[in-house]
């Protein structure tokens, strides 16, 4: 387990109006590692996979909690970890494949491809009808030469 | 999300602005689904110089405007990608089925 030197937690309910909130939070707490923009697009962009995921497959018929927890790590390592207590995925090997989606014609089943390519690594841990938690690790690398 | 169209006989521009995620994605679609049918163009160009934040809902976007445009027998050109979207079509491997600029 690596420490923690800094974290934040968000929480919200399933509206697509969040999305948005969510990737500019986690943008805005990671801002403190100095990124550079494409790493904040990247972490951006991970983010509002993991959340639309969680608002469409976890309560595709309610409303429910989404938690953010963002933690700075050592050696500017950003960790993300998006939780919900929704419906869960029954086969999580076959969610991560690229192009599988049970979302229809308005997703793309890219979601977790993106966010895997866009992050160091990433984790999914689900139990049907209990919930989903991904976990998402991204270093940012320390930039010298700057005022 | 704004979705603003340019029709010029059968061709047909459409420029689309601000963050196309998710919530955004729903009201594009339809909009743009709702200019196809009116003006059945032969010729769609996309123009994304205005897209602030794109993540997978956009490719769905794409792909559904590309799925259209093979029914009606015509093409589709994504033009002024930003580099952030950009990087969401690469990784999924966008640009292999769709011709951008």
């Amino acid at each position: 387990m690596k420490k923690s030197s800094n974290y934040i937690k968000l929480e919200f309910l399933s509206r697509s109006t969040n999305e948005g909130f969510a990737r500019s939070a986690v943008a805005a707490f990671a801002s403190q590692l100095d990124p550079t923009l494409d790493e904040l697009g990247d972490i951006k962009t991970a983010v509002s996979e993991a959340v639309t995921n969680a608002i469409v497959h976890a309560y595709p018929d309610t409303l429910g909690k989404i938690v953010v927890r963002v933690r700075l790590l050592d050696g500017g390592v950003l960790e993300i970890a998006v939780y919900d207590w929704g419906r869960g995925i029954a086969d999580v090997e076959k969610a991560r494949e690229p192009l599988f989606t049970t979302g229809g014609e308005e997703r793309s089943g890219m979601g977790f491809t993106i966010m895997e390519s866009f992050m160091d690594t990433l984790k999914v841990r689900s139990r049907p009808g209990k919930g989903t938690v991904v976990t998402m690790r991204k270093r940012i690398a320390q930039r010298t030469g700057r005022a | 999300m704004e979705v603003l169209t340019r029709t010029n006989g059968r061709e047909m521009t459409l420029a689309i602005s601000g963050e196309l995620d998710h919530h955004g994605a729903h009201g594009a679609m339809q909009q743009i689904d709702h200019a196809l049918d009116a003006a059945l163009p032969l010729s769609l160009t996309m123009d994304l110089s205005g897209v602030s934040f794109m993540d997978s809902s956009g490719i769905a976007v794409v792909l559904r405007a590309h799925r259209r445009m093979a029914a009606l027998g015509g093409s589709l050109l994504i033009t002024g990608v930003p580099a952030q979207a950009r990087k969401v079509f690469d990784a999924a491997g966008v640009p292999r089925l769709v011709t951008m600029q």
